[in-house]
């Protein structure tokens, strides 16, 4: 075996830190789905009238396509039949009717997002972000409240926002990713739960990073949240996102739908880390991480910037997409995606380009080791109206051992003679002579390794806000370790 | 049984009505071939726009038409019809077939070194019958290659050419296939079946045109197998220039073996739609394949390129350069696949596809692929849609040029990379009056504009 291939080995196999179970009580309906527990989901959660007939609308259609078609089959992965009558659809913590504030909180689920690393208290403090946490399925507490709401900024579990805003939910719920969108999407707007909702009044510049927590506790439990954020005309913010979930045997699925509007000169920055457990090395349990994102330019000028850091999940499907619909409005995807083991990721973007000069970058990083299948897939479409639209993407593929495997899907539509569209795709894996420079210099071949691998990703994490990068690029090391080989 | 939809039953019974004649029984082995083909496209039918490999392409048109089988030579075509398609200087060895089938008076034969067979496919079934039997339909149909429109030409191979090169054995006149379609009186399908075989180190050049006599609705459908042995270098060249409003779906299968090389030219201007699907295996290490194409289309035409190449062993390399220019409300696909194979280590593979769009309702739809499952690999892939720069009109206007001339110089510059490729230099000569013709069209349409 070769030097770099050893190394890759050592890399790639360290434990999932984040795999362990909190005891703690829970509100679970029984698992099955059917227009009672749709109706059972609304009403534990007080919903208005609006939410409950949406949610109703939406089944009614998932069940359609599930007769008809189906799941999505066209993706690059394989996965046993999913049984959605044995999934759990509601599963809460159980705790006192409403909080006052933070103290009120379970201690126990304290400690848990205090193990996750991000203790609110403290992020409170020190970093100034401020977090909304969703265990499971209901958002627990969000920090910082007060304090956007000076500015007139809401930012709340989806659930209040129901409650107390529920003409702006009413008004965009759906209005990115209609509830007829996809399988996925469908099931998600029947029976998501919770997640978490931001709206940014015109001319407002969010002073801090928002950000939510998702953690899947509870067993056979599938977690459907629901994000939505607004960015009224010349606003701006920007959101993060983590994900992790306990070690289990069997597979859990979430299937999430985040929709993102901007409005005139508007600003979205969206960057996620998604660490949901991965499976084991033999390829049993993790998250199959179904999930639609997608964002509106829907002002002239608007900006929508995807950035996504995807180590976890058995399986990822997941397209975060951009509608440039207003005129000069421009998207960016920035993405790396790692596959160990016996992971297998389907991912990439659409960027619908409709208005005139509108503007799109996708890079993409695809890193494969052990058994792991890597696949981008993307779209980028030129509408006849979009004059002089431009689209940059640049998708690179990084091979660590010989059983994984690099796929590259990208589908260019163009139908205006005045856009310019490059694509530009490449493979490779870890050269000898670079680890070997490296070496001769006195860096470890695990360094060397882990070095590359950074240096190759660069790009991408550049475009993390500053923690989030720091996180992203230690998960990376993490989720290869011992893959070299 | 699934109820079979019209279209598709009209094949059926027209097999039916050639198997109650007698004259697809024999021999055998070709009979049980046709009779798995006529089954299989029972089950496939014709490809829909829900298949991932046509989601772009709708051959609806094609299935709305009620073709005639084009069954015999159509009587008294004089040679000056195919005139201006003959190759002279150097003079090819010619194979003329009309609506599929082989015309002796219009061929011409050249000089060709002892032991090399070019013959009619209809002459070689009773004649060849060995290497047909090991060929004939093995090889169009695997992935990429076998679609419904295979099965339906397998159904009911007939005639083509044949071109077999023994070992050791270099072919230095060119072998012009000509396939000329005349349907004055109606649709006609066509369905030319060949088969070029070059055994070790056998070498050719081989160059497939499919040309229309007048402005008829027809659809050619072709099938050419290839295979090459060791160290074999076939060049291959299709030209594509049928009647604009004819249908024209083609389906080359490569498979190479041990350092073999196989180049391919395919140049599309005709057709009001047209589909060329390409498929290469490289199965043996060490074999290597470089792909060129050109699309120059107008008005209303569409042009869908489909190449799949295979690494299925290793140090192979491939190249691909498509190039396409697109005016008026045309619209072109190309679909480039490249698949390396677990294993088929130190693969060398590179794709590049480039688009010019020259008006406003003209579309492209580009997609290329990689499948990677090796490590040790170097592939890259690459697309662009654009226009002609600015920079480079500015440059060609101040020293003089009009405005139309300097775009007209500096489309025919981004088509000429792929023409001057072609080796044949008649073929290419021919290409290069046609494009500068079409070129000259558009200019004039647009100063009068």
């Amino acid at each position: 075996m070769s030097t770099t291939a050893k190394t890759v080995e050592a890399l790639v196999n360290r434990e999932y830190e984040w795999g362990f179970v909190t005891d703690i009580e829970a509100d679970v309906i029984p698992a099955g789905l059917n227009e009672d527990v749709v109706r059972l989901i609304s009403s534990k959660k007080s919903e208005p009238a609006f939410m409950l007939e949406w949610r109703l609308r939406a089944f009614r259609h998932w069940l359609k396509m599930g007769t008809a078609a189906g799941e999505p089959k066209w993706a690059n992965v394989t996965y046993p039949p999913i049984d959605y009558q044995s999934v759990v659809y509601y599963s809460a913590p159980k705790q006192k009717v409403t909080l006052g504030s933070l103290e009120e909180v379970d201690p126990k689920l304290l400690q848990t997002f205090a193990k996750l690393g991000i203790p609110l208290e403290e992020q409170k403090r020190l970093s100034g972000v401020a977090v909304d946490a969703v265990f499971d399925s209901v958002s627990v507490a969000t920090t910082f409240k007060e304090k956007l709401a000076e500015l007139g900024i809401i930012f709340c579990s989806f659930s209040e926002a129901v409650q107390n805003h529920p003409d702006l939910v009413e008004k965009y719920l759906g209005s990115v990713v209609p509830y007829t969108d996809n399988f996925f999407a469908s099931l998600n707007s029947a029976v998501f739960s919770d997640g978490s909702f931001c709206y940014i009044p015109k001319g407002v510049r969010c002073p801090m990073e928002l950000s939510t927590y998702f953690r899947i506790n509870t067993a056979g439990s599938g977690q459907f949240e629901r994000t939505l954020i607004v960015a009224e005309e010349g606003s701006y913010v920007s959101y993060l996102e983590g994900c992790t979930a306990p070690v289990r045997d069997e597979n859990q699925l979430h299937a999430a739908v985040v929709e993102l509007v901007a409005l005139e000169n508007a600003q979205i920055k969206y960057s996620t880390v998604q660490n949901w457990y991965a499976g084991d090395r033999e390829g049993r349990g993790g998250i199959y991480n179904f999930v639609t994102k997608r964002g509106k330019c829907v002002g002239r000028n608007s900006k929508i910037s995807w950035t996504q850091v995807e180590t976890g999940s058995a399986i990822t499907w997941k397209y975060p997409s951009v509608i440039l619909q207003g005129d000069d409005s421009v998207g960016e995807f920035y993405s790396v995606a790692l596959v160990n083991n016996y992971q297998q990721a389907d991912t990439g973007t659409k960027m619908i380009h409709i208005g005139a000069n509108t503007r799109s970058t996708i890079i993409s990083k695809g890193i494969s080791a052990g058994h792991g299948n890597n696949t981008y897939r993307g779209l980028v479409k030129v509408l006849p109206r979009a004059a002089h639209a431009r689209n940059r993407t640049q998708c690179d593929s990084l091979l660590l051992g010989d059983r994984c495997g690099a796929h590259t899907t990208p589908y260019i539509e163009v139908a205006n003679p005045t856009a310019s569209v490059e694509h530009e795709a490449s493979t490779a894996k870890i050269s000898e002579d670079q680890l070997f420079y490296c070496k001769q210099r006195g860096i470890s071949a695990e360094n060397a390794v882990s070095m590359i691998v950074n240096g190759f990703c660069k790009e991408v994490f550049k475009n993390l806000p500053m923690e989030f990068a720091v996180e992203a690029s230690k998960l990376l090391g993490v989720s290869l370790e011992g893959s070299v080989g | 049984m699934t109820p079979v939809a019209p279209p598709v039953s009209r094949y059926l019974a027209a097999f039916e009505a050639l198997e109650g004649t007698g004259a697809a029984a024999s021999p055998a082995w070709l009979h049980r071939i046709r009779h798995d083909a006529i089954t299989r496209f029972a089950e496939q039918g014709f490809p829909t726009v829900r298949l991932e490999d046509w989601k772009y392409t709708n051959v609806a048109p094609i299935v709305a038409t009620a073709f005639q089988l084009a069954d015999t030579v159509p009587a008294g075509l004089p040679a000056q019809a195919i005139e201006r398609f003959v190759v002279r200087d150097p003079v090819a060895h010619r194979l003329v077939f009309v609506n599929g089938h082989y015309s002796a008076t219009l061929s011409s034969a050249a000089p060709l070194p002892g032991g090399v067979r070019v013959a009619s496919l209809a002459e070689a079934l009773s004649t060849d019958t060995a290497l047909l039997d090991r060929h004939l339909g093995r090889h169009a149909a695997s992935e990429g290659t076998g679609h419904g429109f295979t099965a339906l030409s397998t159904a009911f191979v007939h005639d083509g050419a044949f071109v077999h090169v023994p070992a050791g054995v270099r072919v230095t006149t060119p072998i012009h296939l000509l396939f000329v379609a005349t349907a004055p009186a109606g649709p006609v399908l066509a369905q030319p079946r060949n088969l070029l075989v070059a055994d070790r180190g056998g070498e050719a050049t081989v160059v497939e045109s499919y040309v229309g006599l007048a402005d008829d609705t027809y659809l050619t459908n072709a099938v050419t197998e290839v295979v090459l042995g060791e160290g074999a270098i076939l060049q291959h060249y299709k030209i594509e220039d049928e009647s604009e409003r004819a249908f024209h779906v083609g389906t080359t299968a490569v498979v190479q073996g041990r350092d073999s090389t196989f180049t391919s030219g395919s140049i599309a201007v005709g057709g009001a739609l047209a589909r060329n699907n390409l498929g290469v295996l490289l199965a043996a290490p060490g074999a290597s394949c470089a792909l060129t194409g050109l699309y120059v289309l107008h008005g209303r035409q569409h042009v869908d390129n489909h190449t799949f190449i295979d690494h299925a062993a290793p140090r192979c390399t491939s190249r691909q350069l498509y190039k396409g220019v697109l005016d008026g409300r045309a619209r072109a696909v190309f679909n480039g696949r490249v698949t390396v194979r677990r294993d088929a280590q130190h693969t060398d593979a590179h794709q590049t596809n480039k688009n010019l769009l020259l008006s406003e309702g003209a579309e492209v739809d580009t997609k290329p692929q990689l499948e990677i499952l090796a490590d040790d690999v170097k592939c890259t892939h690459g697309a662009a849609v654009g226009q002609l720069g600015e920079d480079a009109v500015f440059y060609l206007r101040s020293r003089g040029l009009g405005e139309e001339a300097a775009r007209t110089l500096l489309t025919y510059g981004f088509m000429s990379e792929v023409i001057n490729r072609i080796t044949v230099e008649p073929i290419r000569a021919q290409l290069d009056s046609l494009l500068m013709a079409r070129l000259r069209e558009a200019r004039a349409a647009k100063e009068t504009r």
